[in-house]
């Protein structure tokens, strides 16, 4: 049996194509302006690496901020399977351990308590603030005129505590500008955003409880001076994280597609 | 490496100004207040309660320099010495480094004296937006706090917010009050929140083919409902007065009357010296009660 998780995101759109309970094919695009089109790139790039018709996929779910999109590209999709479930789903797929879930995205931010199954327990979910979300990182980015992909390195070169007094990423801004104008190291104030970020989500997280196993699950899960930050501040040996965290959400929805069925 | 030049969008005109008809000689008490914003940075000199001279202008980086640049500045037309100065009192955001300060006050408590003082004592609920905070404060007729809500946390609805819109629609600041009103219709809010969020809705919609007027109306929409958010939780008494930076923009406080269905109350004074009035205030109050700067 052949199922398909779509993940239409705010940046990136996601497509994971499971055969009998393996994932056999993935892939991701920009999301851009398009998403319709974003997802039917991602759709027939993912069924080529994965080596199988459209025909084949016998049921299609759709999740993430653009799962309406999904709809209308796949009328014949049963159901939408909201973020929440689509997390809880793709980390217990991927850590059956699992019982903490963070799913950490571009313009959202969400944690999940897990049951056996991968069922929510209970959740939160911040989509109103960037400051625990991936554009936060992004925005000191430009402000430090780092490209994203060196945010996270630079910050684990530095071993200073600067706290950010800022949570709203326009203030945080201003005052990484006056951190550069002060003559403090690129690589303290990357840390300090990093801390700052990690300290949002994990206030997310204890509202609903920690467990000892947390899976991080989003692309923000890439950035090494993040994940790091996130473990320091949790007190953990490690973090749980996939090979390819942001691919989360669509393995969770092929895995609720295939449950369907 | 050429470099341009990026013109500054959210710069608005500093001022200073002396009242032609205080005699600052035959003053018993000299007050002043200074009130360093997250923006801006107002000094006030007060002669015997009244307002003698005062001077606006935009926060540097380090606190210490602006209250001391602000000072100057009001100081400027005067003719006075600074050692005519009997008290001083610090107030806002960079309250803790004013050096000249002889005590701080929070801006909570000058906001609403200064607006006592500059509305009149019908005053009993007063919204300050400034520049990274919003405050709704609800006062007595003596402009003695009650009780306040503020938000310092997020840039929603503060003169911050709209900075960054004026920046990113290259509209200077001072006119996005009567450009977003060159609308055939009112367009709906600008539905995210987070600032962050709202450059980019912003940026899909002139991708769409709006007009810059229609984002500048859809964001001072967003802006006031925002603020007005802040203002319904704390209640609102007449007469409602609005002091800081956003009190002149119209696009923001046009939309958020009728929301809040009062009159606003009307001043001669600059909206943005209310909490530098306070200060200075209740500088003069201390010293009148014996209270002030021993003398030497």
């Amino acid at each position: 049996m052949i199922s398909a998780g779509i993940d239409c995101g705010a940046k990136t759109t996601k497509v994971v194509v499971m055969k009998d309970g393996k994932i056999v094919g993935k892939a991701k695009v920009l999301t851009g302006f398009d998403q319709n089109k974003a997802i039917m790139d991602a759709w027939d790039l993912a069924l080529n690496n994965a080596k199988v018709s459209a025909g084949d996929v016998k049921q299609i779910c759709g999740t993430g901020s653009g799962k309406n999109a999904v709809k209308s590209c796949f009328p014949s999709t049963r159901d939408l399977v909201n973020d929440i479930k689509a997390m809880g789903k793709g980390a217990n797929f991927l850590f059956p351990k699992a019982r903490t879930v963070a799913d950490v995205g571009a313009e959202e931010g969400r944690a999940a308590k897990l049951d056996d199954k991968g069922n929510a327990l209970d959740f939160a979910i911040n989509e109103k603030c960037a400051a625990g979300a991936g554009a936060f990182i992004e925005a000191m980015g430009r402000a430090l005129e780092t490209p994203l992909e060196q945010m996270g390195l630079l910050a684990l070169k530095s071993d200073k505590e600067i706290p950010m007094n800022a949570q709203c990423a326009i203030f945080a801004e201003s005052e990484v500008v006056g951190l550069i104008h002060a003559k403090t190291a690129k690589q303290d104030i990357s840390k300090s955003i990093h801390d700052a970020m990690a300290s949002r989500i994990i206030s997310m997280i204890r509202r609903i409880g920690v467990n000892e196993e947390v899976v991080m699950l989003g692309g923000v899960g890439y950035n090494p001076g993040f994940v790091e930050a996130m473990r320091r501040q949790l007190s953990i040996p490690k973090l749980f994280i996939p090979e390819e965290p942001e691919f989360g959400m669509a393995v969770g929805a092929a895995v609720v597609a295939a449950e369907e069925d | 490496m050429a470099e341009e030049k990026k013109p500054e969008f959210w710069r608005w005109t500093e001022t200073n100004w002396v009242n032609p008809e205080v005699e600052w000689k035959k003053a018993k008490y000299i007050t002043v207040g200074i009130d360093v914003g997250s923006v801006s940075t107002q000094a006030v000199i007060v002669a015997d309660g009244e307002i003698f001279a005062y001077g606006n202008m935009r926060t540097g980086s380090d606190s210490p320099n602006s209250a001391r640049n602000g000072l100057n500045f009001a100081l400027e037309k005067t003719g006075m010495p600074e050692s005519r100065i009997d008290y001083c009192i610090g107030t806002g955001y960079g309250r803790v480094n004013v050096p000249m300060a002889d005590r701080s006050i929070t801006e909570i408590a000058c906001h609403a004296r200064g607006a006592n003082f500059i509305y009149g004592p019908q005053v009993r609920t007063v919204l300050d937006v400034g520049g990274q905070d919003i405050k709704a404060i609800q006062c007595d007729d003596m402009g003695k706090v009650t009780n306040f809500l503020m938000n310092d946390k997020c840039a929603a609805g503060t003169g911050r917010g709209m900075e960054v819109f004026s920046d990113l629609l290259g509209v200077p600041i001072i006119e996005v009050g009567e450009r977003s009103y060159e609308v055939k219709q009112e367009p709906p809010a600008v539905s995210s929140t987070c600032v962050v969020y709202a450059k980019s809705e912003a940026t899909g919609l002139l991708r769409k083919g709006w007009t810059t007027g229609e984002v500048l109306a859809a964001y001072c929409r967003a802006m006031a409902e925002r603020i007005y958010s802040l203002v319904e939780r704390v209640g609102v008494t007449p007469e409602f007065a609005i002091t800081g930076g956003m009190a002149k923009n119209r696009g923001v406080i046009g939309r958020l009357m009728p929301m809040i269905g009062l009159e606003q109350a009307k001043t001669k004074w600059d909206t943005q010296i209310a909490g530098g009035v306070g200060a200075a205030l209740f500088g003069y109050a201390l010293c009148q009660k014996g209270k002030g700067r021993e003398k030497k």
